[in-house]
Parts: structure tokens; C-alpha cells; sequence
């Protein structure tokens, strides 16, 4: 496609010229990559970042995000982009160090969404203390969304790989949890899944839902700071917080027990997974993670997260137990008790 | 959130304490037998009581005739097929709609009729097809679109109409007696539309009690006590425990869009066979808009997989676990019936929350 092409009409967009290497890609790089996300090393747009390592153990980890919306209320994909990662580092116990950003360009993406979203990027990158050090654009065709009746998509998909440092002394890990191990969640529960979901099915809520999409490496250092013994730590993303029961109670074949009155969860989402058939446990969190730690240093684990701005409404939801057989078992606001499970695939919003 | 559920159970306990033969009450629709699961309501009933799961899941009653129907429109060439999410994976006579889509069809989930009918506008060159399921609750919503398709000329927009009506339903269940019930916990939701006077020939012409209830344990727990002090008295009469949004009449607009658009008619239930006046057809005026003329397809016969219970699983003669496909070769991942399905079938709510089922993967 030629220059000329790209400067009438389509001058707001993306063109497949973008993503050829020459100068139309230079521009889009330089004009609008580098300045939101100015940083030494990726200014110098060399074919590697090189890094500074001391002794230690190297943590590592990549993920693609392709969620539609590409703006919803809360965040973008942008902030999730950066989150999503930095968190796969944090509930290790590392401490996320620099990402790398491969960003997947559709035909016709409008400029301004691709701004607005790298600018969010740029921002969270910054709260969350990492540098986005390396990266790589691509353009591909327009493809179902121009069709008709094809699935709607939105023409922007981001890969982030995250390398972190993990802390000396540091040992989480699945084999660790014990009976008697308590259950501890920082915040409300299902508000980001509600909150996409909503937008995609043109549903608004009484007060709007907003995703939690956040980092949260400040958070988990401060928990692993307070001194307690932690023995494991998951954020409770796609699956919800019962993906992640489902995990510890699969991996180490003990029973767990939630207490559903301990749960946090706002009275909006609350309402939004009623309508929608949805069972909160199960909807995705993108600033939600599940801490399981020492019986004796819950209360102490607890205050530390409570005094971080993402764990003020943290709370201690239930227990590791020694039943048999090994299930998640939720007792229940009116006093009755019964399985969670994970979910089994998507999860589809009921008829009526 | 305070909850007095622990009296109200209390309460359902000395009422129901000694009763021979025990008290069978059906819930007749989805969303309170997965609410009763999912608040653990089930495990504190007592022993004299049994509930038992209704009709009332639109993805489970809806025959396979029109899963077929739906699956062969969906495949023409120029068809955009419009549905509900969980109608997607329900099993036809060739596969579900999900894998037709995985083929290559357009098939899109929306959340509503309007949206299905906004397809059609968008897309002028293309036939939309809405899969038009549900009971009184959606039925309206198909009823709307399809005066606003007429309104605008739309040419390019017709329903695929399963909407089905719950009153003709549990009237069928009790001429056909195989299941002894003592009463009915009328849906919220629909009961919302059709208001709670519609049940009068339940109690009329059957003699049993009719409470309506909400979907909130105590909604449902008050609604059961409610249920069972009729039976105890031996009363028989129309109650409404959720008359913060249920009215005597109803819903007057829907039900005058529904006389508008729509006449009842016979219509085939998933394993139940065909009931008469249970379901909704477009009239006269509107036939155009229905897909099974604009295309010339013929609904075809039902063949059920021969492992599946669901139909005695809806009409309340067998529990899931009596099924011997229930969590051995039907599963959620691998559904063989739609009770499987829904996230508001039976079996799926038996399969996910019960723990004695979860546990030995059978019985509850």
C-alpha cells in the first residue's frame, strides 16, 4: 500500500503500511509508541533489550491479550496488558523487572483507540514500576470484522512477557499448604468479568461496574514484607477465585472452606451475576489474588493487606481442611453448604 | 445482608415434621432449582420434603426438532443465526450450533431480540434468523421486535419461534399424573408477565397450591413455608410471597404485545411430546417473519439419544442421578442431554453443587 493511500482518508488509521518496515512504520513508532512509553532502552530500538542482572533467580513469563471490548469501564486492554504480566510475576514472588510489549495491529484500527491505549499502557507500566524494554509491531489484514455478520473484532491484540527477580527467601508453591491454612482475598470479587460482560451485552447497571484491573506487585511485596508465612498465591483471573480453590484443592487433594458471607463482593456486581445466571466464585478478577498463609499469621497478613489501597476490603474467606474426599465446599448465607467447581468453559450469560 | 433463613427453615421443619407420605413440591423453573443449589437451601429441607425440578429451563424443554431446525438454517448459505448463549451447545440430531459455528456458519450470541434485529439492519445482504426460546419472560421481547421489524419493513429479519408457555405446562404434568405433586413454586420472573391470577386453573381445575416466590433464599424459603401450610391445611389457593413485583394481572403491556403478535398453539416439548396450546406462533399478521415458512424448512421428528432421561428429569419421574449417563457419559464438557447444558438445567445444577454427586461422580 502507498503512502498516498495511507494519507487520504485513511490517515487516522492503521494501514497494512504500518507494519512493512519502512518509514510509515518508523513514524508510527517514533509519533506513537516511543514518547508514552519513553524509556532509554526502548528509545534506542535496538533488536534486544540488554539487562542488568545480578545473582539470583530469573522469573519469566509471557501471556496474549485479546479481550473485547478493547475500552471498558475500569480500564483498557492496555492497563490489563501490563497487569495481567506484572501480577503472573508478583503471585510468584517476584519482583517484575521490564516487559516486553508485541502489539498485533488489525487494518483500520483507529490511531486515536491505539493512543489511548498505549497511553494507559505507559501509565500502568509506571504504577506497577516496570519498563516496557522491548517490543515488535505487527499489521494484519482486516479480517472478520469487515465481513458480514462475522465475529466482531476490534483489531488490537497485545502480547506482554514479563522477567522479574524473585525474592531471596521466598518460597511459594502449592506443596507448601497445609490444613488449618487460612484463605485471604484483597478486595471485592467478579467485577471485572462483570464489568466486560456487561458492555458486551449492552447491559448497564444501576452504578456502572468497573473492572479492577490493576497491578498488584505492590501489594503482594508488602504482604510478603508483613513476615507472615505465605505458602501460596494466585491471582484469580479467568475462572474466578474458584478456578483457584479448584487448583490448590486439585493440586494438594485437600478440602477447602469458603464462608460465602465472608466473601467480598459488591451489592452492584452481586446483582449483575444474578441477572446474568452468573455465579460470582466463577467470574473472572484482573486485581483480585488469592493468599493462602499460616493459620497464626492470617490476622497480621490480613492488616498488611488492608493497609495497601488494593486489599481495603481484603478479608479471610476460608480455610484449608483435612476432609475427605478433597472439595471446595462453600458454606452458605443461609446456613447451608455446597460444591464449587471451576467453571467449565465459557461462561454463557442464561436466557431469562 | 441479614437473612432469616435458619427460622424459616425452623419453621419448614415443625411443619413438615411426621408427614407420611412425604410433601412433594415442584419448582417449576431453573433459576430457583440453581438457586436452591447454590445457597445451599437443598441440604437443609427436611426429610419430608422433597422438591422436585420442573419444566422450566428454556434450553431443556426446547425439542430437538427445533435444534435441528435452528442447526439447517444456521448452514444456508446467507443465513446470520441469532441466539441466546446457552441455546449454543444444547445437542441436536448433527451436532450443536457451537460446532456449526466452529464449521464456519455465522452464528451470533446476542442478549436479546432488538440486538438480533440490529444484525439485520447492519448486515441488508444477509437473511437473520433470531432462535426465538424462552417462556413468557422473553417471549415479549420476540413479540416487540418483530412489530418493529413490520413497522420498518424490514425484509431480512425472522424468528425461529420455540417460546413456550409455563401454565399449559404444568396442567400437562398433572392430566398426566405419573408424577404425584402437592403443589407448584410458581417462577418470579415469568410470573412478573403473566401475573399471578394466570395460575387459576392450577387451583381450580387440580386443586393445588400455587405460591410465587423471588429467588433470594428467604424469597424461597418463605415461599416453600407458604407451600407446605397449604398442603398441611389442605388448602388450595393462589399465593404471592413476591408481591413487590408481582401483580394479580400481570404485566399489561407485554401480555397485550403478546395477543398482538402471537397466537398460542401446539407445540413439540423436549421429551414431553407435543402439549396443547403450550406454545406461542406468530399470527396470521406477522407469518412472514417466521423462519420456518420464509425458508420452507419442516420441523423433522425428535430422536433422543437413547442413554437420556432428561424428559423424566423435567417432568420430576426420575432425579439426574438416576440417569446412567448422569456424570458418566454426560457431562458439562460433553453434554448428551440439554438438562446437561443450561447453566440452568437440572442435571448441570446437580452436577456442580451437589456434593454427593460431585464426590462419587453419581448418585445424589
Amino acid at each position: 500500500m502507498s503512502m498516498q493511500t495511507a494519507g487520504t482518508g485513511t490517515q487516522n488509521r492503521v494501514v497494512i503500511a504500518h507494519g512493512g518496515g519502512g518509514e510509515l512504520m518508523g513514524r508510527l513508532i517514533r509519533d506513537h509508541l516511543l514518547p508514552p512509553l519513553r524509556n532509554e532502552r526502548l528509545a534506542a530500538l535496538t533488536d534486544s533489550a540488554v539487562l542488568p542482572w545480578s545473582a539470583g533467580e530469573v522469573v519469566f513469563t509471557t501471556d496474549s491479550y485479546v479481550v473485547t471490548p478493547l475500552e471498558f469501564p475500569g480500564g483498557n486492554i492496555g492497563r490489563l496488558a501490563v497487569a495481567g504480566t506484572v501480577n503472573d510475576l508478583a503471585v510468584m514472588g517476584a519482583t517484575p523487572l521490564a516487559l516486553s510489549l508485541g502489539l498485533i495491529l488489525e487494518e483500520g484500527l483507529p490511531l486515536e483507540v491505539l493512543d489511548r491505549v498505549i497511553a494507559t499502557l505507559a501509565a500502568t507500566a509506571r504504577e506497577a514500576g516496570v519498563e516496557i524494554v522491548t517490543g515488535d509491531t505487527k499489521v494484519i489484514e482486516r479480517r472478520a470484522s469487515a465481513a458480514p455478520g462475522g465475529t466482531p473484532t476490534e483489531g488490537l491484540f497485545i502480547n506482554t512477557a514479563g522477567v522479574g527477580r524473585l525474592r531471596p527467601g521466598v518460597r511459594l508453591g502449592l506443596e507448601r499448604i497445609e490444613p488449618g491454612d487460612a484463605i485471604l482475598v484483597n478486595g471485592p470479587i467478579a467485577e471485572h468479568g462483570l464489568a466486560v460482560m456487561s458492555v458486551r451485552n449492552g447491559i448497564e447497571f444501576e452504578s456502572s461496574l468497573r473492572s479492577d484491573v490493576a497491578p498488584l506487585n505492590g501489594l503482594v511485596a508488602a504482604l510478603l514484607d508483613a513476615g507472615g508465612d505465605i505458602k501460596f498465591l494466585r491471582d484469580a483471573t479467568r475462572g474466578g477465585v474458584a478456578g483457584v480453590l479448584a487448583d490448590i484443592c486439585d493440586g494438594r487433594n485437600l478440602s477447602l472452606e469458603i464462608d460465602e458471607a465472608r466473601v467480598p463482593l459488591s451489592a452492584t456486581a452481586r446483582h449483575a451475576a444474578e441477572m446474568l445466571g452468573l455465579d460470582p466464585l466463577t467470574v473472572a478478577n484482573e486485581g483480585k489474588c488469592v493468599v493462602v498463609v499460616a493459620e497464626q499469621d492470617a490476622e497480621r497478613t490480613l492488616r498488611a493487606c488492608r493497609a495497601h489501597p488494593l486489599g481495603r476490603d481484603a478479608a479471610l474467606i476460608g480455610r484449608v481442611v483435612d476432609t475427605t474426599p478433597a472439595l471446595v465446599e462453600l458454606m452458605t448465607r443461609a446456613g447451608g453448604r455446597r460444591v464449587v467447581q471451576r467453571p467449565y468453559g465459557e461462561e454463557l450469560p442464561r436466557i431469562c | 445482608m441479614n437473612t432469616a433463613a435458619p427460622q424459616l427453615v425452623s419453621r419448614l421443619r415443625e411443619l413438615c415434621r411426621g408427614r407420611e407420605p412425604r410433601i412433594q413440591l415442584m419448582e417449576v423453573c431453573g433459576t430457583h432449582t440453581v438457586a436452591i443449589f447454590r445457597t445451599g437451601l437443598r441440604g437443609l429441607l427436611p426429610p419430608e420434603l422433597r422438591l422436585v425440578s420442573g419444566p422450566g429451563c428454556p434450553v431443556c424443554v426446547t425439542a430437538q426438532r427445533h435444534i435441528d431446525a435452528a442447526i439447517e438454517l444456521a448452514a444456508r448459505p446467507g443465513v446470520i443465526l441469532a441466539t441466546y448463549g446457552d441455546m449454543l451447545r444444547v445437542p441436536g440430531r448433527r451436532g450443536s450450533l457451537e460446532r456449526l459455528r466452529a464449521e464456519g456458519a455465522t452464528i451470533h450470541v446476542v442478549n436479546s431480540a432488538r440486538t438480533a434485529l440490529d444484525l439485520a439492519r447492519e448486515h441488508a445482504d444477509r437473511q437473520v434468523v433470531f432462535l426465538g426460546v424462552g417462556f413468557e419472560t422473553t417471549a415479549p421481547a420476540t413479540a416487540a421486535t418483530v412489530l418493529e421489524a413490520d413497522r420498518e419493513g424490514i425484509k431480512n429479519f425472522c424468528v425461529l419461534m420455540c417460546h413456550k408457555l409455563v401454565v399449559p405446562a404444568m396442567r400437562a404434568l398433572l392430566n398426566a399424573g405419573d408424577v404425584p405433586l402437592d403443589g407448584f413454586l410458581a417462577p418470579g420472573h415469568v410470573s412478573v408477565i403473566i401475573g399471578a391470577a394466570a395460575y387459576a386453573p392450577i387451583v381450580a381445575e387440580h386443586h393445588r397450591p400455587v405460591v410465587i416466590a423471588g429467588f433470594e433464599p428467604d424469597q424461597i424459603l418463605r415461599g416453600l413455608v407458604a407451600l407446605v401450610r397449604q398442603v398441611c391445611e389442605a388448602r388450595a389457593a393462589i399465593e404471592n410471597v413476591y408481591s413487590a413485583v408481582v401483580t394479580d394481572a400481570g404485566n399489561c403491556v407485554a401480555l397485550d404485545l403478546l395477543a398482538k403478535v402471537c397466537v398460542p398453539a401446539d407445540t413439540a416439548w423436549r421429551e414431553l411430546g407435543t402439549i396443547p396450546q403450550s406454545g406461542l406462533e406468530l399470527a396470521p399478521p406477522y407469518r412472514r417473519f417466521d423462519a420456518l415458512e420464509r425458508f420452507g424448512v419442516q420441523l423433522g421428528a425428535d430422536e433422543n439419544h437413547p442413554l437420556c432421561r432428561c424428559g423424566e428429569v423435567i417432568t420430576g419421574k426420575a432425579e439426574p442421578a438416576d440417569c446412567p449417563a448422569f456424570a458418566d457419559a454426560c457431562t458439562p464438557l460433553s453434554p448428551i442431554g440439554p438438562c446437561m447444558v443450561s447453566s440452568e438445567g437440572t442435571c448441570a445444577a446437580w452436577y456442580k453443587y451437589n456434593r454427593a454427586a460431585v464426590q462419587t461422580g453419581r448418585h445424589g
